[in-house]
């Protein structure tokens, strides 16, 4: 049995969809991360989906570049929230509310 | 059997500067883990401003080999070599330079040790020099990523400021947000055209007609998106105003300069260079964004009370006024980019210079009111604050004025009269509030504030100095700059 491209190309935009959706509506900073980790996994998969359909191995070589910076942006993201925490004891950011946008 | 591993030439000028500033930035690390002391604040000032004079001497080297062999791919084509990145890397360099004196002057006044300031300036200039130079969407990716995970940090670098580490958190959410829509844009094109090579998607799109071209379409709008939020272009400049306000003040010059500098860069090459042949479809999109950008960033500036959140949205504003020569898309669209950053840069980090030396211990006296008669009292800082205000107001005398006139004509020779007429109305509403500040400066000082004469320390000085004088210079004289900006462009890859 063989599954169409475009299942997974929209797979993908429904995971992208899902964390963007996350993001914009969460209120916790922990959650609202998890949620752009999932975006940039949905454009590992839109890479690699591209990247068999064109027998092409740029796109797979990108979904490397793109788990080191997402690995990257959890050590530093991680880090920021641990400090707010200390501060704060809570990760929601309806109570960031020395700033007011 | 021994295979042989075939080398990839590369053609090191053309990277040398990334090279200088990732070295200087590893160096500091090593030398504050091997030295047996604390490595004093000078010393990372010191080789923050070598590596930046550096550059600029490779700057000079790389502009003769343009001269001569004209312009150069590198690494598969993915980092260039023209004009346009060579001028653009020098901008940034000066304003490198002068944002780690602003820093260094901040740090001693503040009791903030340690070289991790200036290791993480470093790390993110190579990022923003990076993304003047990349050819390939996933190198401007790694740029931009390089450039902002060093700048999440330096938000947050004074811990003892609770809205610090706050302004950072949302800078960091709002930031990985941005990346991941750039990145997923990136994706669609790569789907679209079979690269991500920006050289390669202009010329698959040059020879090819695509009968569905919506994945491009998708692509091209999402990765707008994503510059559109690292630019501050309304409507995706919501953590503008926190982020500077929240930031200590050497930090929100350092990200008003470099970081701009860099997302234009790229933004620039991706729509000239890359969607180039497509132009009609980007620009009613990029004409929404400069008109709300203008306009939007004028008018929420008016209301405000605090010099910092003032400046964010006048530096939305700006961007604006710079995204016209994107909107352009032509040779002279692009020049007058290049000639609004370089002479905006200089400017905003000796602003935000007087901002660091006017905040005092604790960086927190940023009311409008704490400005009152500061021309009274010290007329020389007064009046460089003058000078610079009324640049960015866009005065004749100033760099501003030809920037603004550059742009503006630039949009007109594109056909672009209404769009021109737009942004020049913004800038009536911003002559508001730059006027307004300039007036309280000169007004006569009430009683309290008469003993609060603050320090001005040497470093910030010269920065100050340095950036009255290249904005009265190129003012009266733009003719030079002008003139490299349309050369520069002239070597722009096609």
């Amino acid at each position: 049995m063989s599954v169409p491209a475009s299942w997974y190309l929209v797979l993908a935009a429904v995971l992208f969809g899902i964390g963007a959706f996350g993001v914009l509506t969460r209120r916790s900073a922990l959650i609202m991360f998890m949620c752009i980790e999932l975006m940039l996994n949905a454009v590992n998969l839109t890479f690699v989906t591209f990247a068999r359909t064109m027998s092409d191995i740029g796109g797979q070589t990108t979904v490397f570049f793109i788990m080191v910076v997402a690995a990257a942006e959890v050590t530093v993201g991680l880090g920021i929230v641990v400090a707010v925490f200390r501060r704060r004891a809570s990760t929601s950011v309806d109570e960031l509310s020395e700033l007011q946008g | 059997m021994i295979a042989t591993l075939a080398m990839p030439s590369i053609h090191y000028l053309v990277i040398v500067p990334v090279l200088i500033f990732f070295g200087a930035s590893l160096f500091l690390l090593i030398a504050s883990a091997m030295w047996r002391r604390a490595v004093p604040t000078s010393f990372t000032t010191v080789v923050t401003v070598l590596a930046a004079a550096a550059t600029l001497v490779v700057t000079y080297f790389q502009w003769r080999d343009l001269d001569h062999h004209g312009v150069t791919t590198t690494v598969a084509h993915a980092v260039v070599l023209d004009g346009f990145s060579v001028v653009a890397t020098a901008i940034i360099a000066v304003a490198v330079a002068l944002a780690a004196l602003v820093a260094h002057d901040w740090a001693r006044r503040e009791g903030v040790r340690g070289p991790e300031y200036q290791i993480l300036a470093l790390a993110s200039t190579a990022g923003a020099i990076l993304m003047t130079q990349a050819n390939d969407l996933i190198v401007i990716f790694l740029g931009l990523e390089i450039l902002s995970l060093g700048l999440y940090v330096l938000v947050a670098i004074d811990r003892r400021k609770v809205e610090s580490a706050e302004a950072s958190l949302k800078y960091f959410i709002l930031g990985g947000f941005a990346s991941a829509i750039f990145i997923y844009g990136a994706a669609l094109l790569y789907g679209a055209t079979g690269s991500t090579n920006i050289s390669t998607i202009s010329y698959f799109l040059g020879s090819n007609v695509l009968l569905r071209p919506g994945l491009l379409v998708a692509g091209g709008a999402l990765v707008l998106v994503g510059f559109a939020f690292k630019i501050a272009a309304v409507p995706f400049h919501m953590w503008s105003p926190d982020v500077y306000e929240g930031a200590p003040t050497p930090v929100t010059g350092f990200m008003a300069s470099i970081v701009k500098v860099g997302a234009f860069a790229a933004l620039m090459r991706v729509v000239i260079s890359g969607l180039g042949t497509q132009l009609a479809t980007w620009r009613p999109i990029l004409w929404g964004l400069v008109v709300l950008t203008t306009v939007v960033g004028a008018t929420l500036a008016v209301p405000q009370r605090n010099a910092k959140r003032l400046l964010a949205y006048s530096s939305i504003n700006h961007a604006g006024f710079i995204l016209i020569g994107v909107w352009a898309g032509t040779a002279r669209g692009a020049a007058a980019t290049l000639f609004y950053l370089a002479t905006y840069a200089p400017t905003v980090v000796a602003t935000f210079a007087i901002l660091t030396v006017m905040g005092g211990l604790g960086d927190e006296r940023h009311s409008l009111e704490s400005y009152r008669g500061l021309a009274r009292r010290q007329p020389w800082l007064g009046a460089s604050l003058a000078v610079l205000l009324l640049s960015q107001l866009g005065a004749p005398l100033t760099t501003g004025f030809y920037a603004k006139y550059a742009v503006l004509a630039a949009a007109i020779d594109a056909n672009g009269v209404a769009l021109a007429l737009i942004a020049l109305l913004s800038a009536a509403i911003a002559a508001s509030f730059y006027l307004r500040w300039t007036v309280v400066l000169y007004a006569e000082s009430d009683d309290e504030f008469e003993a609060t004469r603050v320090v001005v320390p040497r470093a910030s000085a010269v920065v100050i100095g340095v950036g009255v004088v290249l904005t009265l210079l190129f003012g009266v004289w733009p003719g030079p700059l002008a003139t490299l900006a349309q050369h520069a462009t002239l070597y722009f890859i096609p």
